[in-house]
């Protein structure tokens, strides 16, 4: 039997897939797929956004029907039917979208996932004992409308944890966490698989894999194309069997550091949306034509604030707070300052940096018109858009059908690829980008790191704001973490650690002071 | 003497907000489900008229209210049929539905016009129903307290039970509950099948008590009202009732001035004061913040297992 790297014991595998299928219109997402997970083991699903990870999961979780083969829980043939089936099997799932209530609250939305009603003391006192003994912080009065990417998360991993299962699906769970909440949870989970609990992990970030995975299923256009040991592999080459191919890591052509001043943001500082928003205090920096300037933070310490008022759709109290080259644009909306020269790529993707029911050419229109000549007195330029589009599709590897496909028909690291390639081909003097590759896989990350790169190499300069440390270690030449709407100093990449920046991000500035966990819950 | 006019005007105001409250709070429910159903005005239509047929051929006239809330839920169910399995739009089905039912109630309550009904009696003993201040409070037929009991109700379903928290959850996100496991559609027909009950109810009420007869849209476009009060009431019971009656206030102001003869002003203006009142009311929510106004986010659209 293929895929059990270090089963413990000669018992029947926790989870059993053989020869599963699975077609849509169009589409062969699984094709013959088998593998197995034995009971404590941390197995890995590693492909790239389409080789049908997400499909095998929901599969595996109820949520979809296999067209063939079968699936062994516990060495006994099981057809499940429903995620409530799964769940009482002992499977359960973090989702990485689509499983929040965004209007309810932290309680509701993990209460309204429970098989079993209880009441809601109990059920409140459960919750408090998970997120303790997990150290999870949340507050589960607030709507999650008002929570950062990272903090829903978070309520997946608790909603997830209450069923207490026997088998534990991770889609990407770590993309958002800082350093040591990353290892707080990987503490977590091997506490888990010591107890027993066998965890299928899917995961972008490979040396995450190395460092936690026992074992490594790899997919490709829906087909198991490799197994493996991560233990034993490098990052490079579990990326290379992924892609099938040689992985090209980004480099920086030339230094232009040292370039004229571009985006000089003086004194900003911005009230918080109530009830909720983070309020911006005396945001300074200054980023450099040629440079690349990254911000770090644990998300919700004001990075969708900060990244609103550079957009320009909150404007700045003053106007000289933010100012390209000499021009204060402070009071300009997002349409002026674009034609400025000033480009945005905000963090979500359906809904803020696209519409999801207008086609990627109308999206291009969206954006694109201020700094493109898309529109003629009045009327859309179809043609010169749709051209536009394409040529958006075709640099930047962006699988899709074609300008006409409906943007939220594209995967998550597709539609990213199409939105950063719609601002980048605008050949803006100063790009801010959040989270520029956060849900896309290996090989489309580092083009779009390469593309990055390759922009301030031409004389741009780029903001980049993520919660990725990895990311902003290879492509920023300064970062400063933001931690609850503060900015730290500027830190030159080279002479930095990983865990100097890490006590930051939970709010410790100067380093000298132990991380308190009440601080960190603070700090979201 | 005065003070009896004043009671009998609070009474009026209660018997003219009982049937929009009714209707509304089946509509809330449905609008949390994720559904609009603009059929509320039909749904009426036809409730009265059941209910009215049924109570003047076998002389129950509690028997009408059953009637008018079955006809109210059967009608319903045409509806969920066509956007819930069929995934029709719901805009246009419940218009089509408001226009179907005023059709279908005219043409089967041709036989029932210039009959009449007995009322229901005040639900209290007669020292309390009858005592000069007292009934007021306890003056009234079964349905008014029917209408509160069922405002508590919805109220409690909604905010503190499991079932409740489900159907917030599938008019919230029907993808992401049908994730986890919720039946979505199942949940929506319930609360489509009471949401119209309760319009046939809130139409009966019109045939049985208000007026009491059966004329040719007797309604009026109360259900309309009903509808508009939801969103007014931001998808809240308690501020549903609240505007439920602030809406039979205004509704009774009109009449009585008309009554009482206030002759310079032109009765087109005390006839449009409901209307002004919810723009009035609408503004002044919105000026004291977007607080909890938000619709319920799958509003409307028609959802597909898998899709």
């Amino acid at each position: 039997m293929e895929g059990i790297g270090s089963a413990p014991g000669e018992t029947a595998p926790r989870l059993e897939l053989r020869h599963v299928g699975k077609s849509f219109p169009g589409v062969r997402a699984n094709d013959d797929v088998s593998f197995a997970v034995a009971p404590g083991e941390i197995h890995a699903l590693l492909g790239e956004n389409g080789a049908g990870k997400s499909t095998l999961m929901k599969i595996v979780y109820g949520v979809q029907r296999a067209d063939e083969g079968a699936i062994l829980w516990e060495g006994r043939s099981v057809d499940i039917t429903s995620p409530k089936a799964a769940r009482k099997l002992g499977i359960g799932m973090v989702f990485q979208h689509f499983s929040l209530f965004d209007a309810l609250t932290v309680y509701e939305n993990i209460a309204v996932g429970m098989d079993d009603p209880m009441p809601r003391r109990a059920l409140e006192a459960r919750i408090e004992e998970v997120l303790s003994t997990y150290g999870l912080p949340l507050d589960i009065t607030r709507e999650v409308h008002t929570l950062s990417v990272g903090e829903r998360q978070r309520i997946e991993i608790v909603r997830c944890l209450m069923q207490q299962p026997r088998l534990l699906i991770m889609d990407e769970p770590t993309s958002v966490l800082t350093p040591q909440e990353v290892e707080k949870l990987f503490t977590t989970l091997r506490q888990l698989s010591a107890e027993g609990v066998s965890i299928l992990y899917i995961s972008h970030k490979l040396h995450e894999i190395k460092a936690l995975c026992h074992s490594a299923t790899i997919l490709r256009g829906g087909r198991v194309v490799g197994t493996c040991d991560p233990r034993v592999e490098t990052a490079k080459s579990m990326a290379e069997m992924m892609i099938g191919g040689e992985l090209r890591t980004a480099e920086r052509r030339g230094k232009a550091a040292g370039g004229e001043e571009r985006l000089i943001v003086e004194g900003l500082s911005v009230p918080g949306t109530p009830p909720f928003g983070i309020e911006l205090k005396a945001v300074s920096f200054t980023v450099h034509a040629g440079e690349v300037f990254g911000i770090a933070g644990v998300a919700g310490n004001g990075q969708n604030e900060l990244t609103r008022a550079l957009a320009g759709e909150v404007v700045a109290p003053r106007a000289e707070m933010i100012r390209l080259a000499r021009r204060p644009i402070g009071h300009q909306g997002p349409g002026e300052r674009r034609r400025a020269g000033l480009c945005v790529v905000p963090e979500e993707r359906n809904g803020h940096a696209a519409v999801p029911e207008f086609t990627l050419a109308e999206n291009t229109m969206l954006t694109a018109r201020y700094r493109r000549p898309l529109t003629r007195g009045g009327f859309m330029r179809l043609a010169a858009t749709r051209a536009f589009a394409e040529d958006v599709i075709r640099r930047f590897d962006v699988r899709t059908t074609g300008p006409e496909a409906l943007a939220r028909s594209l995967s998550g690291g597709n539609l990213q690829k199409f939105i950063v390639g719609r601002e980048m081909l605008q050949t803006p003097d100063v790009l801010v980008v959040s989270q520029p590759t956060w849900g896309v896989d290996a090989g489309a990350a580092s083009a779009i790191h390469q593309a990055l790169l390759d922009l301030a190499a031409n004389g741009a300069a780029i903001v980049v704001i993520s919660q990725d440390l990895d990311e902003l270690l290879a492509l920023a030449s300064r970062l400063v973490v933001m931690n609850d709407g503060r900015l730290s100093q500027a830190l030159d990449v080279a002479g930095v650690s990983v865990k100097d920046i890490g006590l930051l991000m939970g709010g410790v500035h100067g380093g000298d002071a132990p991380v308190h966990p009440h601080e960190v819950t603070h700090a979201v | 003497m005065t003070l009896d006019v004043y009671v009998s005007i609070f009474m009026t105001v209660v018997i003219a907000a009982t049937p929009i409250l009714i209707a509304a709070l089946g509509e809330l429910v449905v609008e949390k489900s994720g559904v609009l159903n603009l059929g509320v005005e039909g749904m009426m239509l036809c409730g009265a008229v059941a209910g009215f047929s049924i109570a003047t051929t076998t002389g129950a006239t509690s028997g009408g209210y059953l009637a008018g809330a079955a006809a109210g839920a059967a009608l319903s169910m045409v509806f969920a049929l066509l956007v819930l399995s069929l995934s029709a739009n719901q805009v246009a089905t419940g218009l089509a539905l408001t226009i179907f039912g005023t059709g279908v109630s005219s043409l089967t309550g041709r036989p029932f016009v210039g009959k009449t009904v007995q009322r229901l009696g005040p639900l209290f003993p007669h020292p309390l129903s009858d005592h000069p201040l007292l009934r007021a409070l306890f003056g009234y037929d079964a349905i008014v307290y029917l209408s509160l009991v069922l405002t508590v109700a919805v109220a409690w379903f909604l905010a503190a039970s499991r079932p409740g928290l489900v159907l917030r959850a599938v008019g919230e996100g029907d993808a992401a509950a049908h994730a986890i496991g919720h039946p979505v559609i199942r949940v929506r027909y319930a609360a489509i099948a009471f949401g119209g009950a309760l319009a046939g109810l809130a139409g009966a009420y019109y045939s049985l008590a208000v007026t009491p007869m059966w004329a040719d849209r007797l309604t009026a476009g109360r259900g309309w009202i009903a509808l508009a009060l939801v969103v007014f009431a931001a998808w809240r019971p308690w501020r549903l009732l609240a505007g439920a009656y602030l809406f039979g206030a205004v509704m009774t102001l009109e009449l009585q001035s008309k009554a009482a003869g206030v002759g310079f002003v032109p009765p087109e203006f005390l006839a449009m004061l409901p209307y002004l009142a919810t723009v009035v009311v609408l503004t002044l929510i919105a000026l004291r913040g977007a607080g909890g106004q938000r619709a319920p986010a799958c509003l409307g659209k028609a959802f597909r297992a898998g899709g």
